[in-house]
């Protein structure tokens, strides 16, 4: 299982945009990856679950991926969330 | 491509026009919508007579002749008559000079009468010649009326598209134009479309064949025609495409310097598709009538990301 915490930094927080290319990325692979913010869990392949969440500038979230893919998974969700200037 | 339409057809269409003279005339070609009401024509001045649009007479046309000496109405008449002069139209049921019916008779010209007033004629006559001598666009897809959304389905053969278009009748909307759709500017923001007349009512379905919907589903299951609100574009779905998720990226398709609103769908099996047209018609016409569930959503979200920003500083 892979794991990781994200500081979000984008001033709009994770809103339709950024949520969208999230939701994008995550689709690309095979594992179950989710987003947690503030105890609750939703599935990073679902866009109206990640944007149902509201996170706002300045939250912590932690993705989660497991399966065969986990690592290329994370690797590109890393990608994306930096290039898009979206979390650190 | 552009349409031609005969003296017949008007003849056929308007219920109230009749022919006074000229009855073996009537394959006579109508080249433009305009209409052309003589006036000045009566006084001999013929420098910018427009000779190609039919010649629509009225009271006050009718009745200036009858001032004139039978010399005049002759030589006046003769040169109302030309080569390219589709008719002459009689308003109010009046009667024509005989020496119009005689020059008319001369150069093969019908001539018509209608007991409507001049202006209700053009009117009618004007709003019937544009819409057959309008462009038109022939597209390969189905229109279907859905909740009076006029939706053409689009997408490439074997996709599904009359078969959803059947699925959609089974659910009460209406057939208009299935397999090809001729499409047409009404005015400056509406096109409109209309299926050939040899494929009207029918639905052509793989292994089925041809179907009569009139027949099997009742006369409230077609349309004659419908305006064009919305293109709904099938395709097969690709893994490595991304498909609007959220309804925020405005597509459209340009017919005739109009912009009419487009949406892709993918095809997948397990999609059914007729009720997935069916809300995207539904959503359409409530974007229309101002109820936008993507933006309202987007607000409302803004809204809760600000409330959850302020709790992080």
């Amino acid at each position: 299982m892979e794991k990781h915490e994200f500081h979000v930094t984008a001033e709009t927080g994770i809103h339709a945009r950024p949520a969208t290319l999230l939701v994008q990325t995550a689709s690309k692979y095979n594992s179950d990856i989710t987003l947690e913010y503030k105890g609750k869990s939703v599935n990073l392949k679902s866009i109206m679950g990640v944007m149902s969440l509201g996170v706002g500038q300045g939250a912590d979230v932690t993705i989660t991926a497991e399966g065969a893919d986990e690592v290329e998974a994370m690797t590109g969700i890393q990608e994306t969330i930096e290039k898009e200037g979206i979390a650190k | 491509m552009t349409n031609s339409v005969s003296v017949k057809q008007l003849v056929d269409a308007m219920e109230d026009i009749t022919v006074i003279s000229g009855e073996e005339y009537l394959n006579r070609n109508i080249p433009v919508s305009d209409l052309s009401r003589p006036g000045l024509e009566l006084t001999g001045y013929f420098s910018y007579y427009p000779q190609d649009r039919i010649q629509l007479l009225g009271k006050t046309e009718i009745s200036f002749t009858d001032k004139m000496t039978s010399e005049e109405r002759t030589i006046v008449m003769r040169k109302m008559c030309q080569d390219e002069t589709p008719a002459f139209l009689i308003a109010r049921g009046m009667i024509p000079p005989e020496e119009l019916i005689k020059a008319a008779k001369e150069k093969e010209i019908p001539v018509l009468s209608s007991p409507r007033s001049t202006t209700r004629l053009a009117s009618n006559i004007t709003n019937f010649l544009e819409e057959k001598l309008a462009e038109r666009l022939s597209v390969h897809g189905v229109l279907v009326d859905i909740y009076g959304m006029g939706v053409i389905i689009t997408g490439d053969s074997g996709i599904g598209k009359s078969e959803t278009a059947l699925e959609l009748i089974q659910r009460g909307h209406r057939l208009v134009a299935d397999d090809r759709v001729e499409l047409y500017m009404l005015d400056e923001r509406r096109i409109v479309g209309e299926p050939p007349e040899i494929l009207r009512n029918l639905i052509e379905i793989r292994g089925v064949g041809v179907v009569d919907v009139v027949n099997l589903f009742g006369v409230g299951a077609v349309r004659l025609t419908k305006s064009v609100d919305l293109v709904v574009n099938l395709e097969l779905w690709d893994r490595n495409k991304e498909y609007d998720r959220l309804g925020s990226n405005l597509d459209s398709l340009r017919v005739f310097n109009v912009d009419v609103q487009k949406i892709n769908i993918p095809v997948r099996t397990g999609r059914n598709l007729a009720i997935i047209i069916e809300m995207a018609a539904m959503n359409t016409r409530a974007k229309a009538m101002g109820y936008d569930a993507t933006r309202t959503f987007e607000r409302n979200l803004e809204k809760l990301i600000q409330k959850n920003s302020m709790e992080n500083i």
